[in-house]
């Protein structure tokens, strides 16, 4: 267990090589998918964990961001006939300003309020989405063309695993990054204290703000991009439920540990297909390891299990482990 | 010329004169106690020194800097630095990134940058966990460098918070009851402690409730009772003076 | 004037209910400074139950009766299983386990009772009376008068009984109110089945008129949430003010303006409120000392 100890180089690595190994395990197009699928989730989910699990505010409408980032590209590749990376571009750089004049009066707030605020934000994006189908297709959703670049389409699974796979890494080494460096403590200190942060000169508004703005544009960006993967877009992606879904790979995986945020979304990601079949069971599956996980794991499952191994490696050695995967 | 001077400061709840026609200075250099019994406007006055109320009238100055009613993190810039009567001690974070987390202000707080882990970032970083070490082995907690905050004694984590303090080489120190809690030979170290800082040039204003602490190691002294200025000068005259010690042993 | 007088009598009908789905939301946050998310499955508990009473050849007061029973029991539940472990967890554990509660609850109802809409009849007959060229529906004077009657129960159970006032020490002072001897680990517990108790009533009062589903509870439950926030949160006469405006604003927007962005409307609401007055129409700014 190694490699828990020094998760930026060690971590990446291991990351890394389970990435490339994947794909020789993959017997079909369906597992494929479901790999992209993983990975898209996971991208998602390592930025929203920057702003629950490390500065430790809460969002209910974080679908609606992807969604948006979904529909921008839908709308402006499909009707107008823009280069997708312009959209892609154009639907971060909306999602950005929009998470931004939502933040900022919001964010002087405490836990509830920001819950409901952007919960309330997430319900009027699907709201739209669904009621203006002159432009969106309405509940039916709309078509999406697949994504070029320079002449270049991006087609085939395995194109996809790759592209996915690679962004992964880079979501994850990026959100590493963030969190240790001044700006990244910052953010873990207002969730600890947030008086003793500003007493340290943390401008916590500003510092929760930006988290919030990043986290809202790793969700947007993979909107658009699975848009583009599935080849269509719908209310469905910026609903509540999906909202509610990306919260629960954070919380299941572990608040504030990276890693984390993949391994539930990969697990969430991965069970319901599991469970297909018992399709009618799902709601209660997902609502159950909700409240189980919190109220016997509330650090979520990585850093849980990070912890165990961390004991067990102290009493072996009198030498503590650095740098932990951040408990 | 003072580093802090309070000119007519007046707050009031709802009618409540928490803290009345107060003026005073503090002299750059020394240690500066307020001290008076339970309701004598100490916390109120601390809350408003340190940004959180803000006053109902009258100035603050930070070195002729206006300071009243700006935010905490403002405050910080200024070179002020302060400790809380009930911890504020990050239990999710180890005790030195605690201590890190005090030298904000003398890092590079960009994101992209901090976002790409350009070499600076790793630097200043690098610089910052040495200085952390130095100050938890300044105020006594060496040996918890590599230990969770969560995992840390009380009397430790108080002397934690004074190491996150000075790791923004403040150079107006606030110590809200940095005693309180103490047993007796935690306060006699925690005495030692707040002079040694006082040695090292940052000037020191405290609010206590243990006299002992507070006579044996104060510059100045200001009494308040009811909110009002009740004595002030050094620990000889106000032990002396007989307004303080008729509030004191509540006799007229 | 006649059309006028229509959106209102609807407004304030949906308002009552939201009102009654407001008052748990602030009843509970009073008691824990817990936001419980799952409140609007208890109104979907509430009628769903009824109906499938009503299915079973009971007779209506005895369904009604046994399905706010349900959903008090479900509340308690709540509370010992879900939200008494995680006592002092912080904000977000807490609403993510109510907010798991919800989904769980919503999932076993549509395994047991599947995705249909129900009807239930309403409790005397459907002839509109008419008022002022406007008319309204029997069932909502129902409505209004139960809420009129709970809300009395209410303040004579907050102001005259031991309990009520053990429980509103406790929103007061937790500390203080556990030191003169509140038992407050009881007074959490009967806020949960209070608020289950008032959202089962408010959902099968209202399930004659918007029909009734596994799902209903989701929306109803947001809009109570938004009524409590709109009133300042943990405020009972916020709560029910907040209930009313939303409601009236909820039907005028869909008449004047749009149907189809009625749902909309109370989270513009709420986002307009939180951008203009943090603490909601009755809530006071609280100052926090440290």
């Amino acid at each position: 267990m190694g490699w828990m100890r020094a998760p930026r180089t060690g971590g990446l690595m291991l990351l890394a090589l389970i990435v490339a190994a994947i794909p020789w395990f993959l017997p079909n197009n369906f597992y494929f998918e479901m790999a992209i699928l993983v990975g898209i989730n996971a991208i998602v989910a390592v930025g929203l964990n920057l702003l629950i699990g490390y500065a430790g505010q809460i969002s209910l409408g974080h679908a609606g961001f992807f969604g948006l980032g979904g529909y921008c590209s839908g709308i402006l590749v499909a009707t107008y006939g823009w280069p997708p990376a312009l959209a892609l571009l154009l639907g971060a750089v909306g999602v950005a300003a929009l998470a931004f004049i939502i933040a900022r009066p919001i964010l002087r707030l405490k836990g509830h309020y920001l819950a409901m605020a952007t919960l309330g934000l997430g319900i009027i994006i699907s709201i739209v989405v669904s009621t203006e189908d002159w432009l969106t297709g309405g509940p039916d959703g709309m078509y999406v063309p697949p994504f070029t670049l320079f002449g270049w389409e991006l087609y085939g699974e395995a194109v996809w695993y790759w592209v996915i796979g690679g962004l992964l890494l880079l979501a994850v080494w990026l959100a590493l990054n963030i969190i240790d460096s001044p700006v990244g403590r910052a953010l873990r200190a207002l969730h600890g204290s947030e008086v003793a942060a500003q007493a340290a000169g943390v401008d916590t508004t500003r510092a929760k703000v930006r988290v919030f703005v990043v986290s809202a544009v790793f969700a947007a960006v993979m909107g658009s991009l699975h848009a583009h993967y599935a080849g269509f877009v719908t209310p469905t992606s910026s609903g509540f439920f999906h909202s509610i879904e990306l919260v629960t790979m954070v919380v299941l995986g572990g608040m504030a540990s990276t890693f984390g945020a993949v391994v539930g979304a990969a697990i969430l990601t991965v069970l319901p297909q599991l469970l297909s079949g018992f399709e009618d069971y799902e709601m209660v599956v997902f609502g159950l390891i909700l409240m189980l996980t919190m109220i016997f794991m509330p650090q979520g499952l990585v850093p849980t299990l990070a912890r165990v191994c961390k004991r067990r490696d102290q009493r072996a050695s009198p030498i503590p482990g650095v740098d932990e995967v951040d408990p | 010329m003072s580093l802090l001077r309070v000119e007519q400061l007046n707050k009031s709840f709802g009618g409540v004169h928490a803290v009345q026609d107060l003026s005073f200075e503090v002299d750059p250099g020394t240690i500066h106690s307020v001290i008076g019994p339970n309701g004598a406007g100490k916390t109120t006055l601390f809350n408003l020194v340190t940004g959180v109320y803000t006053p109902s009238s009258g100035n603050i100055f930070l070195d002729d800097q206006p300071t009243a009613g700006r935010p905490a993190h403002v405050l910080a810039r200024l070179g002020m630095s302060r400790t809380f009567q009930n911890l504020q001690i990050c239990m999710n974070m180890t005790a030195l990134e605690n201590v890190m987390v005090g030298r904000h202000l003398h890092l590079d707080r960009r994101f992209l940058p901090a976002m790409l882990r350009l070499p600076g970032i790793v630097r200043g970083d690098r610089d910052c966990r040495d200085k952390a070490a130095e100050l938890m082995n300044f105020v006594g907690t060496g040996r918890y460098l590599d230990s969770d905050a969560a995992s840390m004694p009380y009397g430790a984590l108080k002397r934690l918070e004074i190491a996150r303090a000075l790791a923004a080489e403040p150079r107006l120190l606030l110590l809200d009851e940095p005693a309180a809690g103490l047993n007796a030979n935690e306060t006699a170290e925690i005495d030692v402690l707040i002079q040694k800082v006082a040695q090292t040039g940052v000037t020191v204003v405290l609010v206590e409730h243990d006299m002992k602490l507070v006579m044996n190691i104060s510059d100045h002294i200001l009494v308040l009772d009811y909110g009002k200025k009740l004595a002030e000068g050094t620990a000889e005259a106000v032990r002396h003076n007989p307004d303080v010690i008729a509030a004191y042993l509540g006799a007229a | 004037m006649a059309e006028f007088l229509q959106y209102l009598f609807s407004g304030i009908t949906v308002g009552a209910t939201y009102a009654l789905v407001g008052l748990g939301f602030a009843m509970i946050y009073n008691a824990s400074h817990v936001i419980n998310f799952a409140q609007g499955e208890f109104l979907m508990i509430g009628g769903m139950m009824t109906v499938s009473m009503l299915g079973a050849g009971v007779p209506m007061p005895l369904a009604i009766v046994a399905a706010i029973v349900l959903a008090t029991v479900v509340g308690l539940a709540l509370e010992k299983f879900a939200v008494e472990p995680a006592r002092n967890a912080e904000v977000v554990t807490v609403i993510i386990i109510t907010i798991g509660a919800s989904i769980f609850l919503r999932g076993l109802a549509q395994v047991v009772w599947g995705k249909e809409y129900h009807a239930l009849p309403p409790f005397s007959g459907d002839t509109p009376i008419s008022i002022g060229g406007a008319t309204i529906l029997p069932q909502s004077l129902w409505v209004l008068g139960v809420t009129v009657v709970v809300v009395a129960a209410l303040a004579w159970f907050f102001n005259r009984t031991l309990m009520g006032k053990a429980i509103l020490a406790t929103s007061h002072n937790r500390d203080a109110a556990q030191l003169v001897g509140i038992n407050t680990g009881l007074v959490l517990l009967i806020s949960f089945g209070l608020s289950a108790a008032l959202g089962a009533i408010a959902g099968i009062m209202i399930a004659p008129i918007t029909l009734t589903s596994y799902d209903v509870g989701i929306m109803l439950g947001l809009k109570g949430f938004v009524a409590a926030v709109l009133g300042g949160l943990g405020s009972g006469v916020g709560a029910i003010v907040g209930g009313l405006i939303l409601g009236i604003t909820e039907a005028m927007a869909a008449g004047y303006i749009s149907s189809e962005y009625k749902d909309a409307v109370p989270f513009v609401l709420i986002l307009l409120i939180l951008f203009f007055l943090p603490n909601g129409l009755f809530g006071v700014r609280g100052t926090e000392r440290v």
